[in-house]
């Protein structure tokens, strides 16, 4: 077939060069697939030759203990799923309600805004675990009427305050990643310093911070285990126990299965808004 | 309308500013009257950009007065100036639209939620305000999928659905590409038409000397000559406002 004329309307491609191009592409998924298939045989045998492997694979890897125990993984985990639940919403919360209160400008606020400085600076510079440790088992210590002495309380509590502060963080950066001039448009239309940041800063920012957002949750469901250290049997917990029953690790490794299952589609799913909202940013960059 | 007898649209006497110890308004002094249509010319950095800023507020002055219609003290500490910024409207070279909002939503937001409208009063009015300059169809569409000249209309619109008593341009076809430059100075023209009180920064001098009532020449800070269109472009009195007019017209 011979090309269109030229200014004729349509999209015209060389069959020639289409088929080039197809041929080409096949060619290199073919030897991607050739290249990690290899890789992988050779991980392996290297792997399986090592002097400990066998050792390693009955007490890591046993099928036997791995169907006895994750049954058991998978109840314990919805403990997990339970804090988790609980605590991003209070965390999302916290984290604006915060990060909106470092913004405010009038004298009268000062103490709000010191505050919420003092916070963000603690609760980030406290490794999550040592929050857990100090409200876990510090404030049932206190023997307070009426608070309630729980570790699952006092641990999500702490997870709440530890990434409170993070996400408060990133929430200031969205703030500050809203260009100035849109304040400017706003505040010339004689809307006030809350309306401007209800309706015109806010809605561009928070938008601007879900990506970050999504890989604070990932984070988030990993660290629920970090509240077996006070007790309550959640999905690592439940590992410790059974390893320890039976001296043989698979459990650990049941756990990790359970924890990977629900973080790569997170995953996947965070890097997908990544990619959305970066492509919509380019196609708006100059409004 | 409450105009005043004899006092002037807008009054600026002996504005001083200056940025990091850089002046850049130096004393200046320029008088709008009630409808008229003036226009600022200069080069870059000689202030046009920032006494319009200072005019709505987004910018402080460090000395001298700014009087709207006689009353009201724009530089003073008592001045409410979300107030003020009412009856101001001003439009930026850069459009600054609200990305997250519909075009209609972007001219609407400021009447329901500063004049108290109703939400259907505020999108029937947008809407009229949007067919007034041609851009019924778009009212839907997100700023992203504007032309720039779309854009800049739309924020014309946006300023004027506030219903100001003085309209400020700052530069607002500088960004443009020249093929789109055409249909915002025919929105301004239409606004002058309406007797609306202006004062523009341009560099469009063809557009200065067509609607302009007043032509001011500012260097360094200061307004350095002032006079009707025909004055400063044919027969302007001083030297540095005849290099400048020579520099712009080639």
């Amino acid at each position: 077939m011979n090309a269109p004329s030229p200014g004729t309307e349509v999209a015209y491609v060389d069959p020639q060069r289409r088929a080039l191009v197809r041929q080409r592409a096949r060619r290199n998924a073919l030897v991607g697939m050739a290249s990690l298939i290899g890789f992988v045989i050779v991980i392996s045998v290297i792997v399986s030759r090592t002097p400990g492997w066998p050792v390693v694979q009955e007490t890591f890897f046993n099928g036997e203990e791995f169907v006895k125990t994750f049954p058991g993984l998978l109840s314990a985990f919805m403990l997990n799923v339970r804090i988790f639940v609980i605590a991003e919403p209070l965390i999302l919360i916290l984290g604006l309600l915060v990060a909106l209160a470092r913004t405010l400008q009038s004298p009268i606020f000062l103490p709000v805004r010191v505050i919420a400085t003092l916070y963000v600076d603690i609760f980030r510079g406290i490794p999550t675990i040592l929050v857990i440790f100090l409200l876990g088992f510090g404030i049932p210590a206190l023997r307070l009427t009426g608070v309630p002495n729980g570790a699952i309380f006092w641990g999500t509590a702490a997870l709440v305050l530890s990434y409170g502060a993070y996400v408060a963080e990133v929430f200031r950066a969205g703030i500050g990643s809203v260009h100035p001039s849109q304040q400017m448009a706003s505040r010339s239309l004689g809307l006030s310093s809350w309306q401007t940041n209800r309706y015109v800063v806010l809605p561009q920012a928070i938008r601007n911070v879900i990506p970050p957002l999504l890989n604070d949750f990932i984070s988030l469901q990993k660290d629920t285990a970090l509240v077996a250290v006070l007790g309550p049997i959640e999905v690592l917990r439940q590992a410790q126990i059974d390893t320890s029953s039976s001296f043989n690790y698979t459990p650990y490794v049941g756990a990790a299965l359970i924890f990977i299952a629900l973080t790569i589609p997170m995953t996947r799913f965070a890097d997908w808004v990544q990619e959305r909202s970066s492509r919509r940013r380019r196609a708006g960059s100059d409004s | 309308m409450s105009e005043s007898m004899h006092a002037s649209m807008l009054e600026v006497s002996g504005v001083w500013k200056s940025f990091e110890g850089h002046p850049v308004l130096r004393g200046l002094d320029i008088t709008v009257g009630h409808h008229q249509a003036v226009v600022l010319i200069g080069a870059s950095g000689s202030g046009k950009s920032t006494l319009l800023r200072c005019i709505n507020g987004l910018v402080s002055v460090d000395a001298g007065r700014i009087v709207l219609d006689g009353a009201l003290d724009v530089t003073s500490f008592d001045t409410d100036m979300d107030a003020a910024r009412r009856r101001i409207g001003i439009v930026f070279q850069s459009y600054n639209l609200f990305p997250h909002m519909s075009v209609l939503d972007n001219v609407a937001l400021a009447p329901r939620k500063v004049l108290g409208r109703s939400k259907a009063e505020s999108i029937d009015a947008a809407r009229a305000l949007l067919a007034r300059f041609g851009l019924e169809a778009k009212a839907d569409e997100y700023p992203d999928r504007l032309s720039g000249g779309q854009a800049q209309r739309v924020a014309i619109v946006r300023a004027l659905a506030m219903e100001p008593e003085l309209m400020l341009f700052d530069e607002i076809t500088s960004a443009l590409d020249p093929l789109l430059v055409g249909e915002v100075l025919e929105a301004v023209r239409e606004l002058k038409e309406t007797g609306l009180t202006l004062l523009m920064a341009t560099h469009e001098m063809g557009f200065a000397r067509e609607v302009a009532d007043k032509v001011c020449f500012l260097k360094d800070g200061i307004v350095l000559e002032q006079g009707t269109p025909e004055v400063i472009f044919s027969a302007p009195e001083r030297e540095e406002t005849r290099e400048f007019l020579a520099r712009v017209l080639g």
